[in-house]
């Protein structure tokens, strides 16, 4: 008895705390208890973002190149040596023009660049290797960008790659994962941990109580934004130092953009709470019908140009299609907010909406 | 005492999680056509043991048989000879009536001809020949309650083991379903059984009522209440389980 | 005096399943009372009409003076609510699911710390224990504490005994005992017949309709003259023999002995000669004094 009543003083702060303040509490406390939970939704952004950064990569490196020239010239000497430093290529010397054929077969070298001497009847040639075509098609930009400040008679196209120099594919992919992550985190850990207290009963309690519905879904909402914000603040850091992507300039854009979706995956967490009495139901809900499109249709992996129409038009009620679109336009090509007004709009309206119907559904009794 | 009348023996049987004993040695023999009811406060140490009879767990130390097959080294042949009930789960409520006998049959391994004249005389002696095709999840309590037995005894087993059969249930289907264990008695099946409805003890041949992992009392209903001066079960319940030190 | 729970008329519906219907009935201040009968009775979905989760189709029920479906905020600050289930955190601690319900009732544990203090100064001895590794009976206690700790007037306990060993459920009705000589009212479900004497009143509920509402005394009245004891050493043969005699209504096991409702006519004497030409060794016949499960089996034998 006395052992609990000095612990009553010493908790006393709680007591005086207003009621939405101890729902964020117990909240906090339900995230912190669950360890193995936590700890895995603090490391998988980690993991995704240096597996697609690193690991897994579409970028084409150490392509292996000859060069074939019937007379040795200081534009033959140059192209070589810029070969020979570029970390893109293996450069595997010279070679005569009979031998190319074979190397590409036996898959010696990926590609051959013939120089010819300035009165030949041919133009300069890129032979490439194309049973890989997106490596071909890299390959062959790579070597025009190399040799055309080479050679005073330039090819007849130049191709030049903006924003993204060097084509680096984790580019591509830290929106794709940020995306991913937020209706993971936001969407799935709200709807199963407001299902949990239907399963349970206590839903029940809170209701019972002087507690309104709303603070009850603000106590449920506001720990998870926070967490969310704790893993947006590391992903930004590891995509500027890690990465190497530039913030510079959008950073802030960036950061609204991102709070916006935050608060769009929360709302779709509440709607799935809402539709399933649960937790398995909530979990195989949220990961088939929001997971699976996020990483399919989005535009993360396969670009929604290049989809059919049809999903085209599906992947229009995706939220993650408009933030990832709009992350690779801040982020990468750095371009100001004004810019993606478009996605910005149409993620708050879905925001509103679901938002909207959601605190509706939940203060209504059945 | 390893007659070949015993259905039920264990010697000094113990569970240990760590520290804690769960099951302390307890020492205890059941009749075959003998209905045994196994008493105690929550976490007296009751569904332990019983996962131990039913080979679903190994003992710490001790030993026992159940319908003649060790215990520690002989689950399979065990789960072979036992039917198991609980009130938590017992039948797939979207299956019809037919499908769920016929699944447990499968499960108990029967043979195809087996499950037909199996199937046939349970049907025929619950009176549900009508009720075939329903949905188990439509048909009342009662109904469930019987066919989830029929279920459990299928396969003809030396034992059945029913852990709280009837908790939440009306008097009158409780009634009803005593009235099938006591014709599964007679003819030869032994019965163990869990409950908190002190007044089903009484319908039991002889009672274990286990405190702190311990048998603390074992004999006939009768006999419990001349020893402890109760007029009824319930009475010879809170005396002798009173003490207990811990509870789960 | 206004009734604390006044029910008039109520019906609820699930789809085709008709939980309730029209259940009338109401509770004195300070009373304690119960509700009985078996699962799937409608017995959660009164409660859960009482304590404002639903509404009803038809009819109308006023506690405290508050309307359920109008008055619900006013309502929910008064009244203590012990659902079916475990249903608290189970990865809080006994202290902080204890203040966390004090905080969302804007109540300071200290000052109703006297009203909870006999059912928990046993939990106070371990404060950060989590709720979830509590004993059965130990959850009861805490579920019970954190329902009063902000002083209701109306207890509403549903099935607080379901899968309670003897001895806790026997503690817990002292508790309630103890909670009444505060002037609260409780209404308290149960499954277990053989709890409700505790009442003051009851209320038999089964198939969603109040089967009969009276004082245990005033429910078992005028049973027993028609009710006798049967015993005999093989009960089985024994109660198959009783069913078969004409003047015997009903029969059935009843702990040690068998009960039998006797017809118009019924003779204990002839009835043991006729046992004894069936074949039944041993057998006594005496008067039996007649408990809550006789009416409710009595109510709903025709219905089964």
């Amino acid at each position: 008895m006395r052992c609990f009543a000095s612990w009553l003083r010493t908790h006393n702060a709680l007591n005086n705390m207003n009621i939405i303040g101890s729902l964020i509490k117990k909240e906090a406390i339900h995230i912190v208890r669950d360890r193995r939970t936590m700890i895995v939704t603090l490391f998988i952004p980690l993991v995704l973002l240096l597996l697609f950064g690193f690991a897994i990569s579409t970028e084409v490196n150490n392509v292996r190149v000859v060069v074939v020239t019937d007379r040795h010239t200081d534009t033959s000497r140059a192209v070589s040596q810029a070969l020979a430093v570029n970390s893109y290529f293996s450069f595997m010397g010279m070679a005569p023009e009979a031998m190319v054929e074979p190397l590409l077969k036996e898959g010696k070298i990926d590609a051959a660049l013939i120089l010819r001497h300035d009165g030949a009847s041919m133009p300069h040639q890129v032979i490439v290797d194309a049973s890989n075509p997106s490596v071909a098609q890299a390959a062959v930009a790579y070597i025009n960008s190399v040799v055309s400040p080479q050679v005073s008679t330039a090819p007849a196209i130049i191709t030049r790659t903006l924003y993204n120099p060097q084509m680096k594919s984790s580019y591509n992919f830290v929106p794709g994962i940020m995306g991913m992550i937020f209706i993971l985190i936001c969407a799935i850990m709200t709807s199963v941990s407001i299902v949990r207290e239907k399963e349970t009963g206590t839903m029940d309690l809170l209701l019972v109580s002087p507690v309104r519905p709303g603070a009850v879904i603000v106590g449920k909402l506001v720990p998870y934004f926070l967490l969310s914000c704790v893993i947006l603040a590391v992903m930004l850091t590891m995509a500027y130092t890690v990465l190497g992507i530039p913030l510079s300039g959008s950073v802030v854009s960036v950061v609204g953009v991102s709070l916006l979706y935050i608060v769009l995956s929360l709302s779709i967490g509440l709607m799935v709470s809402a539709m399933v009495d649960t937790q398995v139901s909530a979990l195989i809900i949220s990961a088939m019908l929001f997971l699976v499109p996020v990483i399919m249709l989005s535009g993360m992996i396969f670009p929604v140009d290049n989809m059919p129409v049809a999903l085209q038009g599906v992947s229009c009620i995706i939220p993650a299609r408009w933030y990832i679109s709009a992350m690779r336009k801040l982020m990468i090509q750095q371009i100001p907010v004004t810019e993606v007004a478009t996605e910005v709009g149409v993620m708050v309206l879905m925001t509103v909406v679901l938002l909207g119907v959601q605190l509706r559904k939940f203060s209504s009794k059945k | 005492m390893n007659g070949n009348d015993t259905a039920i023996s264990v010697n000094e049987l113990t569970k240990k999680f760590g520290e804690f004993t769960a099951v302390d040695h307890i020492t205890f023999s059941v009749r075959k056509g003998e209905i045994f009811g196994f008493l105690g406060a929550n976490g007296a140490g009751k569904t332990t043991a019983m996962r131990m009879l039913c080979g679903l767990s190994y003992p710490t130390s001790g030993s026992g048989t159940v319908a003649g097959f060790d215990i520690a080294s002989q689950g399979e042949q065990i789960k072979r000879r036992i039917g198991y009930m609980s009130q938590k789960f017992s039948l797939y409520g979207d299956l019809t009536v037919e499908q769920n006998l016929r699944l447990f049959s499968t499960i108990y391994g029967l043979s195809d001809a087996e499950i037909k004249s199996r199937m046939a005389a349970v049907m025929e002696e619950l009176d549900m020949s009508g009720m075939a095709r329903s949905r188990v999840k439509s048909l009342p309590v009662g109904w469930r309650q019987k066919l989830a037995f029929a279920a459990a005894t299928i396969h003809n087993p030396d034992i059945v083991f029913l852990d709280e059969p009837t908790g939440g249930v009306d008097p009158v289907t409780r009634r009803r379903f005593w009235e099938l264990i006591y014709r599964a008695s007679s003819r030869g099946m032994t019965v163990f059984v869990t409950t908190h409805y002190l007044d089903e003890a009484e319908y039991c041949n002889r009672i274990s009522i286990m405190v702190d992992g311990r048998i603390a009392a074992l004999d006939s209903p009768a006999a419990l209440k001349q020893k402890f001066h109760a007029e009824t079960m319930d009475a010879v319940f809170r005396i002798v389980a009173q003490d207990a030190q811990r509870s789960e | 005096m206004t009734p604390v729970v006044d029910v008039r008329g109520v019906t609820k519906n699930y789809g085709t399943l008709r939980a309730l219907d029209g259940v009338s009935f109401s509770v004195a201040p300070g009373e304690m009372f119960g509700l009985i009968g078996p699962d799937g009775a409608g017995k959660s979905t009164l409660y859960r009409l009482l304590a404002t989760l639903l509404v009803p189709d038809t009819g109308s029920l006023t506690v405290l003076g508050l309307d359920t479906v109008k008055d619900y905020r006013a309502l929910r600050s008064r009244i203590g609510y012990m659902p079916e289930r475990f249903s608290l955190y189970p990865d809080l601690t006994i202290a902080e699911n204890l203040n966390f319900f004090a905080s969302i009732f804007g109540v300071d544990v200290k000052q109703n710390y006297d009203l909870i203090a006999p059912i928990f100064s046993q939990l106070a001895k371990f404060p950060d224990r989590p709720a979830g590794k509590l004993s059965g009976g130990m959850k009861q206690k805490l579920a019970l504490s954190c329902a009063l700790i902000h002083r209701p007037p109306l207890l509403l306990l549903d099935e607080p005994t379901t899968g309670v060993d003897a001895v806790s459920r026997n503690e817990f009705w002292d508790m309630l005992a103890s909670l009444r000589d505060y002037g609260i009212t409780i209404m308290v479900s149960t499954s277990y017949m053989d709890e409700a004497t505790r009442c003051d009143r009851i209320a038999m509920i089964d198939h969603g309709r109040i089967l009969r509402t009276d004082t245990p005394a005033g429910l078992v009245a005028g049973l027993d003259e028609n009710l006798y004891n049967a015993a005999a050493p093989d009960m089985f043969r024994l109660l198959e023999a009783l069913r078969r005699l004409p003047d015997v209504a009903d029969c059935y096991t009843f702990g040690a002995t068998l009960h039998v409702v006797a017809a118009p006519g019924f003779n204990p004497a002839a009835a043991l000669a006729r046992l004894k030409e069936m074949g039944v060794e041993g057998a006594t016949i005496y008067p039996a004094q007649g408990v809550i499960e006789d009416l409710f089996i009595k109510l709903t034998r025709n219905e089964r």
